[in-house]
């Protein structure tokens, strides 16, 4: 007898690192090789029983892929047994390019968008310094535009290997 | 004052008010911002006006969210369900969005003017204001480059750029002064630290568009006195603005996803 999809436990309460865990399996639409705990956006996971609660920011104010981020982070929570998941948009303090860790920088540029570099919050000297072309590592790239297909990122062209790329904003 | 309790009843309906003002600014110049979406004059300026317009949105979401730890509103509430006569923002944000020079100086003005808004509202002593000024002062950065590059193409650029500047200018400058006019309950807000001092804002924005202006080497416009009225008096413009933003909210409200 085929007993079917097996069902959800909704009384067993899961762990922080769980939680944690899953979070790395969502990822940001306009992104999608990145998560959105690689990216910094998660501040915080706090469970009460089978409550779950996550404090999460945006990247950009207006990023409008902030709900449907806020909803797949619900969604898949749940299916680790939570009742109930409650995920909050936490402003501060602000979201900084300096937020997103390693592997994700290493995942942006391996992507084909060249990833912001640390700038320890002086970001005006870093808007001014030469970025590499992701494809062929020359710095001999110009910026096209300050804004790009999403919020989060520019556009440039690399004088080297003629590709137009993305750069993510240092912010 | 870290929460709406530290806050006395009329203090609270001053800050209401304030956030009503500037989350309306924001949404107004965004929503004609947006006009340009598929019309802009370069693939990459259409791209980077409709990122501004997301910003500019995103910034009144941060202001109305502020509101709604004040009084419980909806920010979706007051943005698609108020008419005309309740908006709060100026008239240099719903002037209809007009030629290209016009479109990037308002920009520029109003970028200007929330640069300098913003530095010191991340000071305020509201903490829930200032965490959102803070947010919204890091992509105002971008802003603020996009558009004084432009004020300098339009500036260098052609004959006909200088005299479609100029005559952008001599339209914008007599609604520029509202950006820094303070309403009845501003002056309260100063003292506490929640807002800034209104002089010292007008002198820090004005300086910096007259600044601006004078590296590109356009003369400013006569003085001339503030538009009459307050942020209750709007154009028509307003009016067909908002039936074209508030049409698909309203078209059916219970709806809460397309």
């Amino acid at each position: 007898m085929d007993p079917g999809p097996k069902p959800v436990d909704t009384s067993a309460s899961p762990t922080p690192e769980a939680v944690w865990a899953a979070l790395q399996e969502v990822k940001d639409p306009e992104i999608p090789v990145v998560s959105v705990v690689e990216l910094g956006m998660v501040r915080a996971v706090e469970v009460t029983g089978t409550h779950v609660r996550v404090d999460i920011t945006p990247t950009f104010a207006g990023c409008p892929a902030f709900h449907a981020i806020c909803a797949a982070v619900s969604d898949r929570i749940r299916t680790l047994g939570a009742s109930e998941v409650e995920v909050r948009r936490q402003l501060a303090p602000a979201w900084s390019s300096d937020d997103m860790s390693d592997a994700a920088r290493t995942k942006l540029h391996a992507f084909g968008i060249a990833p912001p570099r640390a700038h320890g919050g002086l970001v005006l000297p870093e808007l001014e310094a030469p970025v590499a072309c992701p494809r062929c590592g020359s710095f001999d790239t110009d910026l096209r535009g300050a804004f790009g297909s999403a919020l989060c990122r520019e556009i440039y062209t690399c004088r080297s290997c003629h590709e137009t790329f993305e750069r993510f904003k240092p912010l | 004052m870290s929460g709406p309790h530290d806050l006395d009843p009329a203090l609270r309906g001053a800050l209401i008010a304030r956030l009503t003002a500037m989350a309306d600014d924001e949404l107004i110049l965004g929503h004609r911002d947006s006009e340009w979406t598929g019309h802009a004059p370069l693939l990459e300026e259409d791209i980077a006006l409709a990122n501004i317009a997301q910003d500019e949105i995103g910034h009144a979401l941060l202001w109305l969210e502020v509101r709604t730890g004040l009084d419980g509103s909806d920010p979706d509430a007051l943005a698609f369900f108020r008419e005309a006569g309740d908006f709060r923002n100026v008239r240099l944000v719903e002037l209809p969005r007009g030629d290209w020079a016009f479109t990037m100086l308002r920009q520029f003005l109003f970028d200007a003017f929330e640069t300098e808004l913003l530095e010191r509202l991340a000071r305020s002593s509201y903490a829930p204001l200032a965490e959102a000024a803070a947010k919204a002062a890091k992509e105002e950065i971008f802003h603020l480059r996009h558009s004084g590059l432009w004020l300098e193409r339009l500036a260098h650029g052609t004959e006909e750029s200088r005299r479609r500047l100029e005559a952008a200018l001599e339209q914008l400058w007599p609604y520029l002064p509202q950006l820094w006019q303070a309403q009845a309950g501003d002056a309260a807000l100063a003292e506490a630290g929640v807002v800034p001092e209104p002089t010292g804002l007008e002198e820090a924005a004005r300086g910096r568009v007259l600044a601006a202006l004078a590296r590109v080497g356009v003369a400013s416009p006569a003085e001339v006195a503030p538009n009459p009225g307050g942020r209750e008096r709007h154009g028509e413009a307003l009016v067909a603005l908002l039936i074209d933003m508030q049409s698909v909210a309203r078209a059916d409200p219970g709806v809460d996803a397309w």
